[in-house]
């Protein structure tokens, strides 16, 4: 048997709602499973890429340091990276914050929200610095392939990932393609 | 003999002043456009129709059908050319479809979906722009604007009311409405005007009906935005001639 190809994903500024499309492959999902194997995922916890692998699915754009950092580390880790879902893809609901100052966003959550008590921005050196705007990933790193929706259907995650993984072209046709 | 000419090598008969977009839509046949519509006519600025004719690009919504005209439509060069046109709207506005209650419903969206786009390819801009809920009825989202002037127009010559217009140039022109004050509720215009239910995006939309037909049941949907156009210009040859 081939040997399986490495897959990690991981959300960034993203809902999760992504990888809760991919396990709605059900059990097509184990199907999946004899083709790939997961490096880093939420689906198995591990918190870092252990080696190069073939492919990179990530969920979410970029709204802070961290993310720029785990971006990047894995457009150097993965062979093939792609953006999955309309967050990584423009930078979806969370870049609506960017018609807004970044101050105005922190001084509507934390100092004039409705019911909000001890007003103050928290400022601890572990809580990522937030980017003046919401980017989607390809402003950051090159992006081989894009998987629109939100979430894309755990159809046009079968069909994209099927495709790439047999070397043939994974751009969805028109009835799989959602930006919603 | 008979006034025809050919759309990718297909013989496409025409009456004497319809435009190629026109004459090929009579023929049942799709050239992709959005800013374009049947009651209203040409306005060539979303370039999505255009065609090569002879060589040279051409918009088919502006340019009269001639006998014996070699028309290309369906090229991969052409179809290249209207998703990077239609990349470019995307990119220049602020459009959230996963939040926008006409989502399923929006042209924008359908052409996106019917030329195969996957991705904005371009930096997003994020224009900061002004929303205008004064109305009553009507409510205004620029971030959704395309300026394709449908509304525009449609106020004009369908409502003949003339409530909105285009303030500005260039990346910084923006959808204006004609009141001293710049506010929609400063104007005539109703929640049934044609300038309203004709926007193809979520810039003009009505109040209190958002989200009661369920994404996933709306108009694209079910349907292609190439059915959807041949059906509308169906009725209007009907009713119009």
């Amino acid at each position: 048997m081939a040997e399986k190809l490495k897959v990690a994903t991981c959300s960034l500024a993203g809902c999760f709602g992504c990888h809760m499309s991919l396990l709605d492959l059900d059990e097509r999902f184990l199907d999946l499973l004899e083709l790939v194997e997961f490096d880093r995922s939420p689906i198995n916890d591990l918190k870092d890429i252990r080696q190069p692998v073939d492919l990179g699915l990530i969920e979410g754009g970029v709204c802070n340091a961290d993310n720029v950092h785990v971006l990047r580390e894995f457009r150097k880790m993965c062979k093939v990276l792609v953006a999955v879902g309309e967050c990584a893809t423009t930078g979806g609901i969370p870049s609506m914050r960017n018609s807004f100052t970044l101050k105005q966003c922190l001084e509507e959550s934390y100092i004039r929200g409705a019911g909000v008590e001890f007003a103050h921005v928290p400022d601890d050196p572990e809580i990522p610095l937030l980017l003046n705007k919401v980017r989607p990933l390809h402003h950051i790193v090159k992006i081989d392939y894009f998987l629109p929706g939100c979430p894309p259907s755990a159809d046009a995650f079968w069909y994209f990932l099927t495709a790439l993984i047999a070397g043939r072209d994974p751009s969805l046709p028109p009835a799989l393609i959602r930006f919603d | 003999m008979s006034n025809t000419f050919f759309l990718d090598g297909l013989e496409i008969p025409f009456r004497e002043g319809q435009t190629v977009l026109e004459a090929v839509l009579s023929a049942g046949r799709y050239i992709p456009h959005l800013c374009w519509r049947p009651q209203l006519g040409p306005h060539s600025s979303c370039r999505l129709c255009t065609v090569i004719i002879s060589g040279r690009p051409f918009s088919s919504c502006t340019q009269p059908a001639m006998k014996g005209q070699q028309v290309e439509c369906d090229t991969s060069e052409l179809q290249d050319l209207r998703r990077a046109v239609l990349q470019m709207i995307f990119v220049e506005g602020n459009h959230y479809c996963p939040s926008c209650e006409e989502s399923g419903n929006c042209r924008l969206q359908a052409m996106a979906y019917h030329l195969g786009l996957q991705d904005n390819h371009f930096p997003q801009q994020f224009p900061i722009r002004e929303r205008d809920s004064s109305h009553p009825d009507v409510n205004m989202d620029r971030d959704r604007c395309i300026r394709c002037e449908i509304c525009v127009r449609a106020s004009r010559y369908l409502d003949g009311k003339n409530v909105f217009g285009i303030h500005g140039r260039g990346i910084k022109s923006k959808l204006a409405v004609n009141a001293p004050s710049g506010l929609l509720k400063d104007t005539d215009v109703a929640a049934e005007d044609q300038a309203v239910t004709m926007c193809p995006t979520g810039c003009l939309t009505v109040k209190r009906v958002g989200f009661k037909v369920p994404i996933g049941e709306r108009i694209f949907d079910k349907e292609t935005i190439v059915s959807v156009a041949l059906e509308e210009f169906r009725d209007q040859e009907a009713a119009h001639g």
